[in-house]
């Protein structure tokens, strides 16, 4: 589903990602940790698209297409949606109003006309209720005073409400209360199907209590140094990334 | 988002440009006594009239323009200016729709706003002022029903004189400032409202203005008088067809509320700013202002100003009566080579009198825009309170944002608190909405419109709607 190949990424002429490789196919949930520093969020920033990340070599690809070539709604509207770590205020513009013309421009890309009124409020229902949310969280201004944990939760109700195909999380565990770490985790576990991936971006095992990935991910100093199964994470957690530079190093 | 991408969003082109093609009666450009004489006859006015016109005249005469605003343009010539302009046959005025020119008719459609759809629909009457003299007016019937009277100026000064007299330049007196002197001087139409002792207006009232002939200052006179317990909610909405030579505009606006009355006043404002480099778009100086003459009276200006070249204006609440309520909400957006010196006057004479003032700034392309506001205690404003709050927001690194706040604060049981932040347009928040799957555009119009919703729901409910489709054709442009 998603293809990354070669991935060289500089920011502000600085060299983040030096060489990446990572594939991500359908039904799997793959986590990438790594220490601070290492480019984890440069990656998902990069897929996303957003500005002010300079390809200097390599692709990705996703579903077939080149997705360094596609605008960033057109990615989003592919299918491919990012969960972030820092979630922006939007000041006056209410959480509904955004999910409705999220929804409708997804819909719109798949030639569907925009969503009826009651349908909508049905669904909207169903999934807030899902993540433990209040029906007033609707009316308020986008992250606007949200807690940390609630920011999340709203990333990812978008989730769960615009059904993408990869799902890219970053830090989604980060500020996060053991109880709201639970029903993110319920969020997360509840997308998980055939059709779907999810890319998990932390820096943390304790997430990986909750979500069980299938593969996990080492990434230092900008390259993919060692791939394992859920145990890998719990090794790390463990015996910290010293280790693993020693033996990509050998 | 790189800057050249952000300039070609906020460069759009002015989408109600068009020209009507209807033959004018028009007088030659110039200005003395005998142009005003002119103007007086031809709206048919008693003698009283054209004196208080030549009264004002002779104090303009003796007055300059004001410097102190953040504006820049070139000196008008006064005598360049033809001060009046009607539809031929003023006295063949249609009666109803049918009657109307269909030329008319189409202008309206183009601005989007079906005149006849509009009045059955929405249950507004339109008092339509095209060039200098109404046109059509609708629903008078359920209006006098009321008691509500609702006429051009020309028509009330002819057919309510006592009411004129009476009223006429007692808020914003002739000599007040240069604009207004002139105005009063050759003011040729306008709007005038008179809702009588204990009556809710029943519906809103709307007046579109259009400037249409080449050339031609266009100088409204309004004036709307609540009574005693009596409330009206009035709209002003402007559009004018695309021009080369700037047009001048300067209309008086007064209001009078008694006790315990009422006054809405809405504006939505959409004039030609002129083509990218700033050339051949609207000078519009206006003079607004409100008298909260009764106690526990109360005024609201809401405006939404996107459009002239050079926008200098500042609706205000003269708070005489006690616990009399001022308020001001404005939404001010300037593109290209706009320039917009706008704010507020709060006077606040009455004791335990209350005013609001929230202005939303938005500044894109070149422009530049300046927030001016006054709050002045008077001495025997015991408790009188005001709370400002003004934002600025900024798309692009051309355009610029300036706050003139000024307090005279004249006692000391006053509390007048004032908040202001400037920001700009985040990138931030347009990668998140992208990345939601909102095109950039969309995107843009989502924050700007949330950043002004502290305003826009001020607005009466189907002009919320109207002011928030302007404001995206506003910021509009070809992304990609």
């Amino acid at each position: 589903m998603l293809e990354v190949k070669d991935l060289h990424v500089t920011v502000e002429g600085k060299h983040i990602l030096k060489g990446l490789n990572l594939t991500v196919a359908a039904g799997q949930v793959h986590a990438i940790m790594g220490p601070n520093g290492a480019g984890k969020s440069t990656l998902s920033a990069v897929i996303a698209g957003k500005e002010g990340y300079e390809v200097t070599q390599g692709s990705i690809t996703f579903d077939g297409q080149d997705v360094l070539e596609m605008e960033i709604e057109e990615r989003a509207r592919a299918g491919l949606l990012l969960g972030f770590q820092y979630p922006v205020e939007i000041p006056g513009v209410k959480n509904i109003y955004l999910l409705k013309a999220a929804l409708n421009a997804k819909r719109e890309a798949e030639g569907l006309g925009e969503i009826p009124a009651p349908e909508f409020m049905k669904l909207i229902k169903e999934k807030i209720a899902f993540m433990k949310m209040d029906a007033s969280f609707l009316q308020r201004a986008v992250n606007e005073g949200f807690s940390g944990g609630e920011k999340k939760r709203n990333e990812i109700l978008q989730m769960l409400v615009l059904q993408p195909k990869l799902a890219l999380l970053d830090e989604i565990d980060s500020g996060l209360d053991i109880d709201a770490m639970k029903v993110v985790a319920d969020g997360v576990n509840s997308l998980r199907a055939a059709d779907r991936a999810i890319l998990m971006v932390t820096h943390y095992q304790r997430l990986l209590d909750h979500i069980t990935p299938d593969v996990v991910h080492v990434l230092v100093d900008g390259r993919i140094v060692k791939s394992g199964d859920a145990e890998l994470a719990k090794e790390l957690e463990a015996r910290g990334y010293d280790w693993v530079l020693e033996e990509s190093a050998a | 988002m790189a800057s050249e991408e952000m300039e070609q969003l906020v460069r759009r082109d002015y989408k109600q440009g068009f020209v009507t093609d209807i033959e004018s009666d028009t007088v030659p450009p110039g200005l003395d006594e005998g142009t005003i004489a002119f103007i007086s006859q031809k709206k048919g006015e008693p003698q009283w009239m054209l004196e208080w016109r030549l009264k004002a005249y002779h104090q303009w005469l003796k007055m300059t323009p004001p410097s102190w605003a953040h504006l820049d343009y070139p000196p008008i010539d006064y005598q360049a200016i033809s001060y009046y302009s009607a539809p031929k046959k003023p006295e063949d005025r249609p009666q109803s729709l049918d009657e109307v020119d269909p030329k008319l008719l189409e202008t309206y459609e183009k601005l989007g706003i079906p005149l006849h759809e509009r009045a059955a629909l929405a249950g507004v009457a339109v008092d339509a002022v095209f060039d200098s003299v109404s046109v059509t007016t609708t629903f008078k019937e359920k209006l006098a029903e009321a008691g509500v009277i609702f006429c051009s100026i020309s028509e009330a000064i002819r057919e309510h004189p006592e009411l004129v007299k009476q009223y006429l330049g007692t808020v914003v007196p002739t000599s007040d400032n240069y604009f207004a002197a002139l105005n009063s001087a050759v003011f040729t139409d306008g709007s005038f409202v008179f809702v009588p002792e204990g009556v809710t207006c029943p519906m809103e009232l709307s007046t579109y203005f259009r400037i249409n002939a080449a050339n031609t200052g266009q100088f409204e006179r309004t004036l709307i008088i609540c009574e005693s317990r009596a409330q009206v909610s009035y709209l002003e909405g402007c559009t004018a067809p695309q021009r080369d030579e700037n047009q001048l505009h300067a209309a008086v606006v007064e209001l009078v509320a008694l006790e315990d009355a009422y006054i809405k006043y809405s504006t939505v404002q959409n004039w030609y700013p002129g083509d990218e480099d700033g050339k051949g778009g609207i000078y519009n100086f206006v003079t607004k202002r409100g008298d909260c003459r009764g106690d526990r009276s109360r005024i609201s200006w809401t405006q939404v100003e996107t459009g002239s070249a050079i926008t200098w204006k500042y609706p205000s609440c003269v708070l005489r009566g006690k616990d009399s309520i001022g308020e001001f909400y404005s939404v001010a957006v300037t593109n290209g080579r706009q320039q917009a010196d706008t704010g507020t006057k709060m006077i606040h004479l009455g004791e335990g009198s209350r005013s609001s003032i929230i202005s939303k700034g938005i500044s894109a392309g070149h422009s530049n825009q300046a927030y001016r506001g006054l709050v002045k205690i008077g001495p025997r404003a015991k408790g009188a309170r005001n709370f400002t709050q003004c934002d600025s927001l900024l798309i692009g690194d051309q355009c610029g944002a300036h706050t003139f706040p000024y307090q005279e604060i004249g006692n000391a049981t006053a509390t007048v608190e004032h908040e202001a932040t400037t920001s700009k347009i985040g990138e931030d928040q347009l990668f998140y909405c992208q990345s939601r799957g909102i095109s950039e555009e969309d995107a843009v119009s989502m924050i700007v419109n949330g950043f002004c919703k502290d305003v826009f729901q001020e607005l009466p409910m189907e002009f919320a709607v109207e002011a928030e489709a302007l404001l995206n054709v506003t910021l509009e442009g070809a992304v990609g």
